[in-house]
């Protein structure tokens, strides 16, 4: 088999155009942009030969079924090759490396990938929040009322304590992609905030506060991937897959080996040895931004800084647009969306639109390659995806 | 279970053991007895060498807190009227870490390093959680 390195591109994004999705179930909603990424890429159904999905919240689509297969059937697809991936949230990462390794591969010419819930529509806002935020090991962690949040706090309060990072310069995650998220039309949060505005909003686990924790909104997006010779006859520049990367150390905090450094060091290493990059090389990063405290985490696993360096970094400005290595300049979790699973798709549509130069005021200038990261159950899984413009 | 009855274990094959001995208020955890490695929570096998010769082992119950989180939002609302409440990961003395609450002590008085004991809150007449309180440092 060839190298999938340079191989593959992504040729299509379609996503939701706002936080709120109402009328329309998970379904449909997952149609919906791929229809977009579809049309976007140039292409018809037909030309459509491989799916990829995650699978979906409502039991009616997803109990017994194979969700790909659903959503195949749905919109009039007949995929050669198919699957629906169960990996968390760092999901949307890993489907651009299956894509790209397949048809690499010659399993399939052109893969369609999708990731879509119309998670706080489908529910009250209380039951995404509390959806979202279940998890833990049933005997060991759950009966003592970990929530999600304490986790990622039980993080950085290590953090801090190792390496002195402040409640500050974790808020200046949060400013930075609100002051992004404000060059975004899409976002649900645009109005500009503080640092002591950040500090003084409330606490919800010490010591990360309410503007600390992504928001809760519905939403989702989808991505074509085909042939880089097969992309070049398409209408947009194509968006290269250059390399990959996945790590994993536990799943449960309770038997994480370390409490400030993830598989993310792992993930990361694969992906720039692969792509034969550096980090200095990466133009824009797209970073897990469930909570404040896992951007400065990734910073650091992924080599954009050193060791305990990450609260120094965010607060010398290094992530914000303008800055050395600008990250999430859609706005992220924390300010433009989060539905949960789907939540890093958009960081994955963001990166092509960036590479493609048409992002407007948020456009990071001359951006050629992007590194796109998730992270899945507490800093417990992780998948790297580096892009770059062809 | 209704929403706001707080989640309880459910003794596993694996777990029995541990939960029997908390009810006697006994910290335990497995030994594999071929690698000699302890392993918390426990398993099926040992995670370091595969064995299935593992044996139970009494903890001194002492410890240091590891990290610590007031939780003052309970995204479930079984744990609303605990509020503010300590979770911790305890760094136990034979190297094990657990996840625990932190009882007896001022949300504003806990820090990363203070030595801890482990206390034994019955919480049904078949479960009984360890969670840990403020120990006196030993004098060297
Ligand atoms: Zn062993």
């Amino acid at each position: 088999m060839k190298d999938p390195s340079g191989r593959a591109a992504i040729v299509g994004i379609g996503r939701t155009e706002g936080p709120r999705t109402p009328g329309v179930n998970s379904l449909q909603l997952h149609a919906e942009v791929a229809r977009k990424a579809i049309l976007d890429a140039g292409l018809k159904l037909a030309d459509i030969d491989g799916v990829l999905t995650a699978g979906c919240d409502e039991p009616t689509y997803c109990e017994e079924v194979a969700h790909s297969a659903v959503l195949s059937e749905y919109m009039g697809l007949k995929p050669r090759f198919t699957y629906t991936i169960d990996l968390g949230t760092p999901v949307f990462a890993k489907m651009v490396e299956v894509a790209a390794t397949a048809i690499s591969a010659g399993l399939c010419r052109t893969v369609l990938l999708a990731c879509a819930e119309p998670t706080v529509s489908r529910a009250s806002r209380t039951q995404a929040v509390e959806k979202m935020t279940a998890f833990g090991h049933p005997e060991f962690e759950l009966p003592y009322g970990v929530s999600i949040p304490a986790f990622y706090a039980l993080i950085a309060r290590r953090h801090m304590h190792e390496y002195g990072t402040t409640g500050a310069q974790m808020a200046r995650v949060a400013v930075a992609m609100r002051r992004h998220a404000g060059l975004n039309p899409w976002a649900r949060f645009r109005d500009p905030i503080t640092v002591e505005d950040v500090l003084a909003s409330p606490m919800i686990a010490d010591p990360l506060h309410r503007l600390d924790c992504s928001i809760t909104t519905d939403g989702g997006a989808a991505l074509v991937v085909t042939s880089l010779d097969h992309a070049r006859d398409l209408p947009h520049q194509p968006i290269v897959y250059l390399g990959a990367g996945q790590g994993y150390s536990h799943e449960h905090l309770v038997a994480a080996p370390s409490l400030t450094s993830f598989a993310a060091v792992e993930s990361g290493r694969d992906a720039f040895r692969m792509a034969g990059l550096k980090t200095g090389d990466v133009d824009i990063a797209f970073l897990y931004d469930n909570f404040t405290i896992a951007v400065i985490s990734q910073l650091e696993d992924l080599g954009f800084c050193g060791a305990g360096e990450g609260g120094a970094f965010v607060e010398a400005g290094h992530i914000d647009l303008g800055g050395r290595i600008p990250v999430n300049p859609n706005g992220g979790l924390l300010s433009e969306a989060h539905p949960g699973r789907p939540g890093g798709i958009f960081h994955l549509t963001e990166a092509v639109a960036q590479l493609r130069g048409a992002c407007g005021e948020r456009q990071v200038r001359d951006a050629e390659t992007a590194l796109v990261h998730g992270v899945g159950g507490i800093m417990s899984n992780h998948a790297t995806v580096i892009l770059a413009r062809a | 279970m209704s929403a706001t009855d707080r989640p309880l274990p459910t003794p596993t094959g694996d777990s029995e053991a541990f939960w029997r001995a908390c009810k006697k208020e006994m910290l335990t955890a497995q030994r594999c007895a071929d690698c000699g490695r302890l392993q918390f929570y426990p398993r099926r096998y040992c995670t370091s060498c595969l064995s299935e010769r593992l044996e139970w082992s009494t903890l001194s119950g002492r410890g240091k807190v590891y990290s610590h989180s007031t939780v003052f939002r309970a995204l479930s609302p079984a744990f609303q009227k605990d509020i503010p409440y300590i979770v911790a990961v305890v760094e136990l003395a034979e190297g094990l870490r657990m996840m625990t609450q932190i009882v007896e002590c001022a949300p504003e008085a806990v820090f990363v390093g203070m030595p801890v004991e482990v206390t034994f809150d019955h919480v049904s007449d078949e479960i009984a959680l360890p969670k840990f309180r403020r120990a006196e440092a030993k004098q060297p």
